[in-house]
């Protein structure tokens, strides 16, 4: 499946701003990184196709993605959390195991109260991922069935992948 | 031709020539005493140094070659560190089991040893229940291992003590069976007599198949009572860490190490006295003229030469063998190994009966 | 916290398995519940050497980076750093000369070769048989050889730079992988007739710890983990990358989904890499062995992500470049991490031998799983 049928296939499916930001630059401070609620936008000139969502719709999206004939989504290789300083992203890669294409999930969340529907009953494998992204980032995942420090200890204060941590005694500065 | 024989009653006689019967017997006993230790002693360092060296070579090494020539004395090193270090007794440990175990294990082994015919005329005492003495004191060391599990208040410990409780139990009528059928051939429960009846063939060649097979079975059945590999489900080193010795260090460990081996020792005794004719030469029926030949060779030197050969067979097991999951290892005693000896008894019986045997 | 469980309320006990452990090949911690032998659930508590990698890249220029990985699976070291040279490389939008792409190849699949013989020696370590592991280095000390000479180090070789490889090949390499290749022919049937044919062995593996082909995805799996249970996810036969889509080869799977499966999975693609080298060691093209790069390297903004397809499975780099000369976020998918996320899976109504088995074809290598 190319690029473009990937699209056109989700623009059946999910509602979708019309106007595609360009480029990543749409994912740092810009304020047009959000996208309006319910609809996604997708970005260009990745190398795959990415669509940014807002958090709210993620498990609505995540199940008509994993279950959807035709797309059907059965595969997340990689969640990512990243802190923009202003916001997190959170980054969802997934792929098909019979489709073999490959989508971009892009979700914007609020820096204070970073909150995000799990997907760990869609796809087991986000169950590890996301309690790496809770420990190392301090994303909540509303329906997690076990979200706890999994790298850290259970006493550790603060989120080490975030961009303001500071550790004055652990800290590696190169 | 030399044997320790005369040695022994060289001094028997000197002994009771010159002293008193009791102060002779007593007397006696403290050599004899002072020589099972000693045995114990050697025995550990030369099987602890044969396994080394054996694994070595089936693992292209060269094992242990820096103390003493070709490494003798590696063993001699090792056990004085042992018994340097610290003997760790941990904080939630019922003590007095903890400490009292590994020397039940040890004199469960040292006491099996009475019944053994080391050469001719060499044996500590020739009782006339001698076979039933060996299952029965056999059967006690698990309450060594049992008593080490449940006292190290640990739950390696403890699984690898109840594992271990499981297999010799269920193990222990295999090996069991396949003496009695032995038994039943000999008519009789005296080592000596054991021996007497191979004075014209060993019972693995005149007693058919049936002896083979309790043979095998025998050797199985001993390999696991001795909980080594691939029957090493007490220790697992892989899964239990170290087993129902996890929590015992310095020469409390080197106890129940020593305990292993010996007991490897003893139960290899006992199949080659019962299957292999023990000290007896090599007889072949009535050929006086290859008799005559074999007697030349010393029967000690028979004994160990068998006792060694079954050995090295079980260390071959070990070094070769993947283990045995639990309920593999019971489904293998109960559903195989036990339906067959007992089968395997019926015949001999039939063959005794009937005097098939050679 | 859980360590401080005795027992459960239902009577089931609780054991650590870990983080010092004989089987779990490093400081893996497992907190596993027993009913008798008989596992009930396994939980896995990571982090024990937890070193935050990606954090540390971030601070990290571009050329640097790439080092820290190896020490992540430094089983396969190599394709860890290739997998980042590569991502850099689709930002700089460089061509590699083909030679830089066969020597990369080359070494890919000697590492997968050393990875997978140490696996097959650990693993028949863990069931109980001492004697494989030793086999298994004699034969994995010929490729760290082959190794030293060409990168100067045999375990974590960093012999990759964005733009191709740090250095040529020495010029006994061909004759020395030869030699190799001529070696490990006979010595991978020894294997089979060792271990592989052992009724013990085969009634340690059939049938123990199954995972389903749907369960293998929705874990994540990857790698001979999911090929044993049918799950097509050969990245090099996916998304093809360096030369790989011209090469000649299959990918091993099998159907069984237990250990068996994984088992006869990783022996097959040891096969497979030794075909691999053998096509390419008398085709290594002439030429420089690496593009021209400039000395301190700047990524345009925006985001790149690689997948490599290590001895262990799927594995990713995912940068996100502000532009400047360290990764504004680096994000690295390990394999290892998604497939012990199965363990409990697998692992529960099975007994305490199994788990160690379970484990074993999982060729878990903790800081891969840690980073």
């Amino acid at each position: 499946m190319t690029k473009e049928e990937l699209k056109s296939a989700l623009e059946g499916l999910i509602p979708v701003e019309g106007g595609a930001v360009s480029g990543a630059a749409a994912d740092g401070d810009s304020p047009k990184g959000a996208a309006a609620d319910g609809a996604a936008v997708f970005e260009e000139g990745a190398e795959w196709l990415t669509m940014k969502i807002a958090s709210g719709d993620w498990s609505t999206y995540a199940r008509l993605l994993r279950h959807t004939p035709g797309l059907s989504f059965d595969y997340l290789f990689c969640v990512t959390g990243v802190d923009w300083r202003t916001h997190f992203t959170m980054v969802y890669h997934l792929t098909s195991t019979v489709h073999r294409q490959v989508l971009v999930v892009k979700a914007r969340l609020d820096h204070d109260h970073p909150v995000i529907d799990t997907v760990s009953d869609i796809w087991r494998t986000a169950e590890f991922h996301e309690r790496e992204v809770y420990d190392l980032m301090g994303v909540i995942f509303t329906g997690h069935p076990d979200l706890r420090r999994l790298f850290m200890t259970d006493d550790w204060k603060g989120w080490p992948l975030r961009k303001d941590y500071e550790d004055p005694i652990n800290m590696i500065k190169l | 031709m030399f044997s320790i024989e005369h040695i022994t009653h060289l001094i028997d006689a000197w002994l009771y020539g010159n002293l008193p019967p009791t102060l002779a017997l007593l007397i006696e006993c403290l050599i004899v005493g002072l020589a099972a230790i000693t045995l114990f002693a050697v025995l550990g360092l030369v099987l602890v140094l044969m396994e080394r060296k054996v694994s070595a070579h089936m693992q292209i090494r060269l094992g242990p070659n820096r103390v003493g020539p070709g490494g003798m004395f590696q063993t001699v090193a090792d056990t004085l560190k042992l018994a340097m270090k610290e003997g760790l007794t941990p904080d939630g440990a019922d003590k007095f089991l903890f400490n009292l175990a590994p020397y039940l294990v040890i004199v469960v082994s040292m006491m099996i040893l009475a019944p053994v015919a080391f050469a001719k005329g060499v044996q500590l005492w020739d009782l006339n229940i001698g076979v039933l003495y060996v299952t029965a004191i056999s059967s006690l060391s698990v309450i060594g291992i049992l008593m080490a599990g449940w006292a190290s208040n640990n739950k390696y410990s403890l699984l690898g003590a109840m594992r271990s409780g499981a297999q010799i139990v269920s193990y222990e009528l295999s090996a069991g069976m396949s003496l009695i059928s032995i038994v039943v051939l000999t008519g009789s429960l005296r080592i000596s007599d054991i021996i007497a009846s191979q004075q014209n063939g060993w019972w693995l060649f005149k007693g058919h198949i049936p002896a083979v097979i309790s043979f095998a079975i025998f050797i199985i059945a001993v390999t696991a009572e001795t909980n080594r590999a691939p029957f090493d489900l007490a220790e697992a080193e892989s899964e239990l860490t170290a087993g129902f010795h996890t929590e015992y260090s310095g020469m409390k460990f080197a106890l129940f190490f020593l305990a292993e081996y010996v007991n490897i020792f003893i139960v290899c005794a006992i199949a080659a006295t019962l299957f292999l004719g023990g000290w007896m030469p090599l007889h072949i029926g009535n050929w006086a003229g290859f008799n005559h030949v074999m007697d030349y060779i010393p029967s000690s030197i028979w004994f160990v030469g068998k006792v060694f050969s079954l050995i090295f067979l079980i260390m071959w097991f070990r070094w070769t063998f993947p283990r045995l999951r639990i309920d593999q290892l019971l489904r293998l005693e109960w559903k195989y190994l036990l339906p067959i000896s007992m089968l395997n008894l019926l015949l001999m019986t039939l063959i005794a009966i009937n005097g098939w045997h050679f | 916290m859980i360590e401080e469980l005795a027992t459960t309320d239902a009577g089931e006990m609780v054991v650590n398995v870990g983080p010092q452990h004989p089987s779990t090949h490093g400081v893996l911690h497992l907190v596993i519940t027993l009913r008798g032998e008989t596992i009930r659930k396994v939980e896995p508590h990571l982090g024990y050497i937890h070193r935050s990698i990606e954090k540390m890249c971030e601070s990290l220029s571009y050329r640097q980076f790439i080092y820290v990985t190896s020490r992540m699976d430094y089983l396969s070291s190599h394709i860890n750093n290739h997998a980042c040279a590569l991502c850099v490389e689709k930002g700089l939008q460089v061509e590699l000369p083909a030679r830089a792409k066969v020597i990369r190849v080359l070494m890919d699949e000697l590492t997968r070769l050393a990875s997978h013989q140490l696996w097959w020696g650990a693993m028949a370590m863990d069931v109980g048989a001492l004697t494989p592991f030793f086999h298994a280095f004699r034969e994995r000390e010929a490729i760290n050889d082959i190794m030293e000479e060409t990168c100067g180090a045999r375990l974590t070789m960093n012999y990759m730079v964005p733009g191709g490889v740090m250095a040529d090949l020495h010029p006994n390499f061909q004759k020395r992988v030869k030699d190799f290749i001529h070696l490990f022919r006979s010595k991978i049937d020894e294997y089979d007739e060792l271990v592989t044919g052992n009724v013990i062995f085969r009634s340690r593996m059939e049938g123990v710890g199954r995972l389903s082909a749907a369960d293998a995805i929705s874990y994540g799996c990857t790698g001979p983990t999911a090929r044993g249970s049918g799950v097509r996810c050969d990245i090099r036969k996916l998304a093809p990358y360096e030369i790989y889509d011209q090469l000649q080869f299959e990918e091993p799977l099998e159907t069984g989904g237990d250990c068996f499966a994984r088992y006869l999975v990783r022996m097959r693609e040891m096969r497979q890499s030794l075909s691999i080298i053998e096509q390419l060691i008398d085709n290594i093209p002439q030429g420089d062995f690496q593009a021209k790069t400039k000395a301190v390297l700047k990524l345009p903004k925006g985001e790149f992500y690689s997948r490599v397809e290590t001895a262990r499975g799927e594995f990713g780099v995912y940068i996100i470049s502000e532009g400047g000369m360290t990764p504004y976020r680096i994000k690295f998918r390990s394999p290892g991490f998604s497939n012990l996320s199965a363990l409990d899976h697998m692992a529960r109504g099975y007994k305490i031998g199994d788990l160690v088995a379970i484990m074993g074809t999982l060729d878990l290598v903790i800081p891969d799983i840690d980073r």
